[in-house]
């Protein structure tokens, strides 16, 4: 799997296409009388933000995070806390007041996303294999417990955001206009990846997935540019968890449980890990599937763990590779 | 004072064995097959729910250590044969997604089964109540039979893998996979009795616990999470890790969360926001325990050899 | 006397109760191919992945320079100039042969903390990657991936990676191993072309290559160092005869 090049004349008009879908879809949904279909596809869009940040250590990195969504919760509660502070104008660590501006609510969550990936990752990324995975997960963990014993910010029930962060002028209640602005985030955040996976950076990082032994060899120190990608990743999941707190309008310790990091690592896997968009089909597909199941069952999970079981053990692609392989193309 | 701190030296001892149940079948499993396995924790829900519905409809705590037994290792059996099996020559994050479907799907079942709300087990008769161990502290019987029969076991492990043919085969397949299959040996089914094997100590870990904690879904994951902090603590692969890990965390985890409650409320004014504060740290400490241990020895404290 | 590029001192590693390598002592002058020979065993990858930083020495120094690089990790010997070849290879399945010498190219040119940049179409890489590709007659297979390559591609491959670091003294690990005669002598001609741009320590079982690069012979048994001189003083020594070449097939 080389990092995607979005070189071929196919490649720029499917992205096209793509766009020109995600930003007329809206209107469509309107026209077909589903509204609810625009709040469907953001919550689709920050999933994929987040599994895309995801996939920048577990695709391209190959280092298997099963802590992830400590970052995204980290993300959402930097968003709501901030709020708490501003509506009750109480001041926070004695001297810093709350906010609810988009502009600033936001690079907030972005920089503790990735300040607690760059603690959690030092430690994390001295070991490797099977310790690696057990200790992402144990942090993640950690954090977790944190949160649920914070009663002040709501502990096990949570903390309402009564309102989405104030950007510009926008009305950020409207479906419509919150779905633009995290459309355009989505679409910043793909891009970025983009740049990275075929930058030298990108090409470090890949070539450590495949063979760190050589990687040494070639006198390049593995470790910083491991903890670099990881807390890259943190900042982006950062940056959804604070979306998820906008568009939720509640964060609660669930973002950072252990079944989240999961859900996140299946939707990186389902779409195909180290593509580009692998982490926007995973998204779209897992939560399609989650809506279909809980639709028709409550009991869903029942279904999709062993769907998970046949996936991995029969489709090791995930639809991406799905997608390949009936479009003749190889990698 | 000193009582209050043998007590709880005995409470996490009582947590450290159970917790050395657990890791000694996931150490076994890794070792041995190099699986991780996420559904570990499944196993001793299992084992508790098992052990549960057996005491509640025989009335005897007797017949539920078996029927947690045999459910778990049942389970785990069938677990090895249809899902894991599949997973011995692929990578771990193909095996971390597999059992964790692994592990959506017995939550699910359980809680279709028998509800969300959890089942209590009573104390044995004969187990229940306290006796005098020192002067002054009474200490549960049934805790104090939990550390003893944990103990033996882990001494019969050690017997099992050292001084016979099938802990022979067990070391032997841990290292030189090609070896022991030149000697003739069924791997499969040496594969299938260690997950069988592991499985029936996490379902026996299951069963004991059930009287202490409530016996409901998610209980496995609670406890696997926190195994893994005692296998990277120990270092992974090495049993004798595997047992001094468990106890280490089983008892600073009680420590921390008997003690800090104390030592918060000298140090902040306001009792709630002390309570509040000192239950986050207690319920951080054996993590902050793993990093601490990362920072000086990545490879943990009593990494395997060689 | 000026002092060797690399001094091996007293150099000890135990692997529980087997001593693998013995107070070891050897050095490697600047310009010089020292060739460490000895049968199966003797120790000679463990010499070289302590070298290297792989295996953590229980005693002794191994200097650089005059400069002790024990502690060091792995990529930071490398900087200092001391590249090496993997007796198996070491590649990045995916990766082209191209990518990975332009991925040298780029280690040497300082951090890699360049998030975008198209480093496939930077010139500034590519070009002296290819040039060095096409002296090892590469060129026309640059672009494949080493998935595709032969074994003795893949094996001049590595050398390609470790020239394009600029090394100053490059640990060859059985560059010949696995290779058919006609690419054995093929890659005895590459490193004799080479010869005398940077030094070379070189672990080898093919003895007509050893005779034919080395200008200075180690031999290894039971992780000590029986005997060291010239070719022609390593053939004519008794001591290794019996202990070595008498049992091996040279």
């Amino acid at each position: 799997m080389s990092p995607p090049q979005a070189t071929g004349a196919r490649a720029a008009l499917a992205i096209g296409g793509l766009l020109v879908f995600l930003l007329a879809l809206p209107f469509a949904a309107d026209l077909l009388d589903v509204p609810a279909t625009t709040s469907l596809v953001t919550r689709m869009l920050i999933y994929a933000i987040a599994a895309a940040s995801l996939n920048l250590v577990l695709g391209f990195g190959g280092m298997i995070s099963f802590g992830h969504a400590a970052f995204y919760g980290i993300g959402g509660y930097a968003v709501g806390i901030l709020f708490q502070h501003a509506r009750l104008s109480e001041p926070l660590f004695g001297m810093m007041l709350g906010t609810e501006q988009f502009l600033i609510a936001m690079p907030v969550a972005i920089v503790l996303g990735g300040l607690a990936a760059l603690v959690i990752g030092a430690l994390a990324l001295r070991t490797t294999g099977v310790q690696f995975i057990m200790i992402t997960l144990a942090f993640a963990q950690m954090l977790y417990f944190l949160f649920v014993s914070l009663k002040y910010y709501g502990g096990d029930d949570g903390l309402v955001v009564r309102r989405r962060n104030v950007l510009f002028g926008l009305d950020m209640r409207d479906a419509k206009t919150f779905y633009f602005v995290v459309l355009a985030l989505a679409a910043a955040y793909f891009a970025f990846i983009w740049r990275i996976a075929g930058s030298r950076f990108g090409m470090v990082l890949g070539a450590i997935r495949q063979n760190d032994r050589r990687v040494a060899a070639i006198g390049i120190g593995v470790y910083r540019y491991k903890l670099a990608a990881f807390v890259l990743a943190g900042m982006g999941a950062g940056l959804a968890g604070g979306l998820w707190a906008n568009y939720a309008r509640f964060v609660s310790p669930d973002m950072m449980h252990w079944t989240k990091s999961g859900e996140l690592m299946v939707m990186v896997i389902l779409g195909g890990a180290g593509t580009l968009f692998g982490p926007l089909f995973g998204a779209a597909g897992l939560i399609t599937l989650e809506t279909v199941l809980s639709a028709w069952t409550e009991r869903w999970q029942f279904f999709l763990g062993p769907i998970l079981i046949l996936i991995i053990l029969f489709f090791r692609g995930g639809l991406s590779g799905l997608v390949a392989l009936f479009s003749g193309r190889n990698r | 004072m000193s009582l209050l701190v043998i007590e709880q030296i005995l409470n996490g001892l009582q947590l450290g064995v159970t917790l050395f149940l657990l890791a000694a079948g996931l150490t076994l499993i890794f070792g041995i097959m190099g699986i991780i396995n996420l559904a570990h924790g499944s196993l001793y829900m299992i084992g508790a729910y098992a052990g549960a519905l057996a005491a509640s409809a025989t009335g005897s705590f007797l017949l539920a250590v078996p029927a947690g037994l045999l459910a778990a290792a049942a389970s785990g059996v069938a677990v090895e044969f249809i899902v894991i099996r599949r997973l011995y020559e692929r990578d771990h994050l193909d095996q971390v997604l597999a059992t964790y479907g692994l592990v959506l799907f017995f939550n699910e079942t359980v809680s279709i089964l028998f509800g969300r709300q959890p089942l209590f087990v009573a104390i044995p008769a004969l187990l229940s109540g306290s006796i005098e161990i020192v002067p002054g502290l009474a200490f549960s019987v049934y805790r104090l039979a939990i550390i003893a029969v944990g103990l033996s076991l882990a001494a019969g492990l050690y017997v099992l893998i050292q001084h016979t043919r099938l802990g022979m085969l067990i070391r032997a397949g841990a290292t030189h996979r090609e070896t022991v299959r030149a000697l003739g040996v069924n791997i499969r089914l040496l594969y299938t009795l260690v997950f069988g094997l592991g499985a029936l100590l996490a379902g026996f870990a299951g069963v004991m616990a059930g009287p202490l904690l409530s016996v409901q879904v998610g209980m496995g994951e609670q406890i696997l999470i926190m195994t893994f902090v005692v296998v990277v603590v120990g270092g992974v692969g090495s049993i004798r890790g595997a047992l001094f890990g468990a106890i280490l965390v089983g008892v600073f985890d009680t420590m921390m969360r008997a003690f800090m409650p104390h030592i918060m409320r000298g140090l902040l004014a306001n009792g709630s926001e002390a309570d509040a504060l000192s239950a986050g740290l207690a319920s951080m400490g054996v993590y902050l325990l793993m990093a601490v241990v990362l920072l000086v020895r990545p490879q943990g404290l009593f990494p395997a050899r060689g | 006397m000026k002092a060797p590029l690399l001094r091996i001192d007293g150099l000890v590693k135990r692997f529980g109760g087997l001593t693998a390598t013995d107070c070891l002592s050897l050095d490697v002058a600047e310009g010089e191919v020292h060739a460490l020979i000895g049968p199966n065993g003797a120790g000679k990858t463990t010499v070289i992945n302590q070298l290297t930083g792989e295996l953590h020495p229980d005693g002794g120094r191994i200097l650089l320079d005059g400069t002790d690089i024990v502690g060091l990790p792995v990529h930071a010997r490398v900087r200092m100039g001391l590249a090496r070849t993997f007796q198996i290879v070491q590649l990045m399945g995916s990766y082209t042969a191209l990518e990975h010498v332009a991925l040298a190219v780029q280690a040497n040119a300082g951090h890699s903390f360049r998030f975008i940049g198209d480093a496939r179409a930077d010139e500034r890489l590519t070009g002296p990657a290819r040039e060095i590709l096409s002296r090892f007659g590469l060129a026309t297979r640059a672009d494949r991936p080493v998935a595709a390559l032969s074994h003795g591609e893949r094996k001049q491959l590595e050398l390609a990676v470790a020239l394009a670091m600029k090394p100053r003294l490059l640990l060859l690990d059985e560059p010949m191993a696995g290779l058919g005669a006609a690419e054995s002598a093929q890659m005895v001609e590459l490193l004799q072309s080479l010869k005398g741009q940077f030094a070379l320590l070189l672990v080898e079982h093919d003895m007509d290559a050893v005779f034919s690069l080395a200008d200075r012979i180690s031999v290894l048994v039971g992780g000590r160092a029986i005997a060291s001189g010239s070719v022609a003083e390593i053939q004519a020594d008794p001591a290794v005869r019996i202990a070595y070449l008498g049992e091996g097939d040279a």
